[in-house]
C-alpha cells in the first residue's frame, strides 16, 4: 500500500503514524474503563440471570428467578412489595427534585443579583455544601431534629410524635435530608442560565401588562430552561438510586431502592437479585435520561 | 445589578440558612461539653484534642488520604493521556461517538449500581488472587474508575480552549514530538490537569457508596467511620470529627475557586 502523507496540525506525516500514537495514547484510559467499567456492567447483566447458592455464593446455572422475585412473584404469590419499592424511589426523587426547583429559582436570583464582589462568596456558600460529604450533611439532621429543639416540639403539639422522642426516622425527615443534599445540584447550573438572562425580555412582558405569571412562564422559563433541565437530571437520577439519606433518616421502614441494592450485596447476600434490582433502576435511569435528552432537543429548538 | 423583590430575597436567606442550619447545628455540639443530650452545658475544646488520641480516627484519616492521593494520581496520570488521545487525533464520527460514551457512562451511572457490579467482578477476581480482597486494592480502583471521566472530560475542555494554533507553530519551528508535548502542550494544559486532579482528589473525599461496598476490616475511610458511629449513636467526638472535615472540604472548594480565578485573570 502506498504511504500517503497528510499534513495534520502543521505536521507532515502519515495516516498510520498517527493512528498508532493516537491509539497509544487512549489505550491505557480506554482499557481500564473496559475492564474495570464495561465488563463488570456486561458480567452484572449474566449475574442477574444466574441463581444464589445455599450459602450466598454464585451458581452458574440461567434463571429468570430474580426478575420474578421483582416482579412480586414468588412461592406465596404475588406481592407488589419490590414494585412498590421502585415506585417509591421515582416518587421521592421526583418529590426532591420539585421542591429543590421551586427553591433554586429564588436562590439563583438573588445570587444575580448582588454585586460582583460578594456574587462570589454567595455562590461560594452553595458550592461548599456540593462537595462536603454526604454522610454528614445527612446525620446533620439529627440535632435539628432531637427531642429538645423546636421542630420536634412542635410536630409534638400537633401530634405527630409522642413527646420526648426525636422528628426522626421518617418520611418528613427524609424530605428534609435529600432536599438539602439534592438542593446545590440545582442551584448551580440554574444560577449560571440565570447569570445571562436576557433582561429586556423579561422587561419588554412588563411593559405590556404581562401577568406575573405570564412573565415567568414566558420570558423566564424558556431563557432558564437549558440550565433547569441539567439541574433536574443532575437532581433526579442520583436522588432515585440514594442510599445514605434513606438509611439514616428513614429508617428501616422507609426502604428505597439504594437500600434494596445494599442488602443484597451486604447482608443478604444475594448478588444476582441485587444485580437484577440494579438494571431495574438502571432502565429507570435510562427512560429519565431519555426524556430529558428528547426535551433538551426541544429547548434547543425554542 | 437589579432590585430583587423583598419574597425573592427572604426566601433565598432562608434556603441559605435551610443549607446550612444542620451543619452549623453539628459544629455547635463538638464544641458542647455535655456527652450526650443535645443541651448546651459549657465550651470545651476536649473533643478535638481526644481525636488525635484514638487510633481508629486516626488510621481512617490514614487511610482516607491514601486512597484519595492514590487514586487521584492515577486517575490524574490516566485520564490526561486518554483526554489528548481523544482531543488530538483524527478520530472518524464513530470512534468519536464511542468515546463519548465511554467518558459519559461513569458520570451518568448511579453509584451504586457501579459499586455492585464492582463488587461481583472483585469477587470472582478474588478467585484468581488475594490482591483483589476487599480492601483498599478494590477501593482504589473503583475510585480510578469514576475519576478519570471527569479528569479526561476537565483536561479535554481545556484542550479544546487552547486551540490548534499554537501547535502548528511549534511544529513549523521543527519542534519533535516529544519537545511538544513536553515543552508547549504541557504547559499550556497544566491548569486543566491540575482543576481535573483537584475534582478527582474531592470526588474520592465525597464518596462513600463505593468504598462502603468495597472496604475490607481495615481499609475503614472517614466516611465510613462516621457512619459507622452515628448508627451506633452520635457522640461529641464524631461532631468534632464532622467539623473538621467540612473545614478541609472549604479550604479545598475555596482554593480551587481562587486558583481558577487567578487564572482567568
Amino acid at each position: 500500500m502506498e504511504k500517503k502523507r497528510i499534513l495534520w496540525r502543521g505536521e507532515l506525516t502519515t495516516q498510520r503514524s498517527l493512528s498508532i500514537r493516537g491509539l497509544f495514547c487512549l489505550s491505557s484510559g480506554i482499557s481500564w474503563l473496559m475492564f474495570f467499567l464495561m465488563l463488570p456492567g456486561l458480567l452484572f447483566v449474566a449475574v442477574s440471570f444466574a441463581t444464589r447458592g445455599d450459602h450466598g455464593e454464585l451458581v452458574w446455572q440461567f434463571s429468570l428467578e430474580s426478575y420474578e422475585r421483582l416482579m412480586g412473584f414468588s412461592l406465596f404469590g404475588w406481592t407488589p412489595d419490590y414494585l412498590l419499592i421502585l415506585w417509591r424511589s421515582v416518587e421521592v426523587a421526583f418529590i426532591t427534585t420539585l421542591i429543590a426547583v421551586l427553591l433554586s429559582y429564588p436562590l439563583s436570583f438573588f445570587i444575580a443579583s448582588r454585586p460582583a464582589k460578594s456574587r462570589y462568596m454567595w455562590l461560594t456558600l452553595v458550592i461548599v455544601p456540593f462537595w462536603t460529604n454526604m454522610v454528614i450533611r445527612t446525620y446533620a439532621w439529627f440535632y435539628l431534629l432531637s427531642p429538645d429543639l423546636p421542630l420536634a416540639k412542635l410536630a409534638c403539639a400537633l401530634g405527630f410524635i409522642p413527646e420526648g422522642t426525636p422528628l426522626y426516622p421518617n418520611v418528613f425527615a427524609v424530605y428534609l435530608g435529600m432536599v438539602t443534599v439534592f438542593l446545590p445540584f440545582v442551584v448551580l447550573p440554574l444560577y449560571s442560565s440565570v447569570e445571562r438572562l436576557d433582561w429586556s425580555l423579561v422587561e419588554a412582558a412588563q411593559d405590556l401588562y404581562s401577568s406575573r405569571m405570564r412573565v415567568f412562564m414566558q420570558a423566564i422559563l424558556p431563557q432558564t430552561a437549558p440550565g433547569l433541565a441539567v439541574g433536574i437530571i443532575l437532581t433526579f437520577v442520583p436522588a432515585m438510586a440514594t442510599f445514605v439519606v434513606p438509611d439514616l433518616l428513614g429508617g428501616a421502614k422507609y426502604m428505597l431502592v439504594g437500600n434494596l441494592i445494599q442488602q443484597q450485596f451486604g447482608a443478604s447476600r444475594d448478588w444476582p437479585f441485587g444485580a437484577a434490582v440494579s438494571l431495574g433502576l438502571m432502565i429507570l435511569t435510562m427512560i429519565s435520561l431519555q426524556i430529558y435528552s428528547r426535551k433538551g432537543k426541544e429547548i434547543e429548538i425554542v | 445589578m437589579r432590585k430583587t423583590h423583598p419574597v425573592v430575597k427572604g426566601l433565598a436567606l432562608l434556603t441559605v440558612w435551610f443549607l446550612y442550619l444542620p451543619l452549623l447545628g453539628v459544629a455547635v455540639c463538638s464544641f458542647n461539653t455535655a456527652k450526650d443530650g443535645w443541651v448546651w452545658k459549657g465550651f470545651t475544646f476536649d473533643w478535638y484534642v481526644k481525636l488525635f488520641d484514638n487510633d481508629w480516627i486516626l488510621n481512617a484519616a490514614w487511610n482516607t488520604l491514601v486512597l484519595g492521593l492514590v487514586s487521584t494520581v492515577i486517575a490524574t496520570v490516566i485520564g490526561t493521556v486518554l483526554a489528548v488521545g481523544i482531543n488530538r487525533f483524527p478520530w472518524g464520527r464513530k470512534t468519536n461517538s464511542f468515546l463519548n460514551t465511554m467518558l459519559n457512562i461513569p458520570v451518568v451511572i448511579p453509584d451504586i449500581v457501579m459499586a455492585g457490579s464492582l463488587v461481583v467482578v472483585f469477587g470472582i477476581l478474588r478467585e484468581v488472587s488475594s490482591i483483589f480482597d476487599m480492601g483498599m486494592v478494590d477501593m482504589i480502583i473503583g475510585h480510578v474508575t469514576f475519576q478519570i471521566a471527569f479528569v479526561a472530560l476537565v483536561v479535554r475542555s481545556r484542550l479544546t480552549l487552547i486551540g490548534q494554533d499554537v501547535e502548528e507553530a511549534a511544529r513549523d519551528l521543527f519542534a519533535s514530538n516529544w519537545y511538544l508535548m513536553r515543552k508547549v502542550m504541557l504547559p499550556l494544559m497544566m491548569p486543566g490537569i491540575v482543576a481535573g486532579a483537584m475534582l478527582a482528589f474531592t470526588l474520592s473525599l465525597d464518596d462513600f457508596v463505593i468504598s462502603f461496598f468495597l472496604s475490607g476490616p481495615d481499609s475503614q475511610t472517614l466516611p465510613l467511620y462516621i457512619y459507622a458511629s452515628v448508627r451506633r449513636g452520635v457522640t461529641p467526638q464524631i461532631h468534632a470529627l464532622s467539623t473538621l472535615v467540612v473545614l478541609v472540604t472549604v479550604v479545598l472548594v475555596v482554593g480551587a475557586q481562587f486558583l481558577s480565578k487567578k487564572e482567568e485573570a
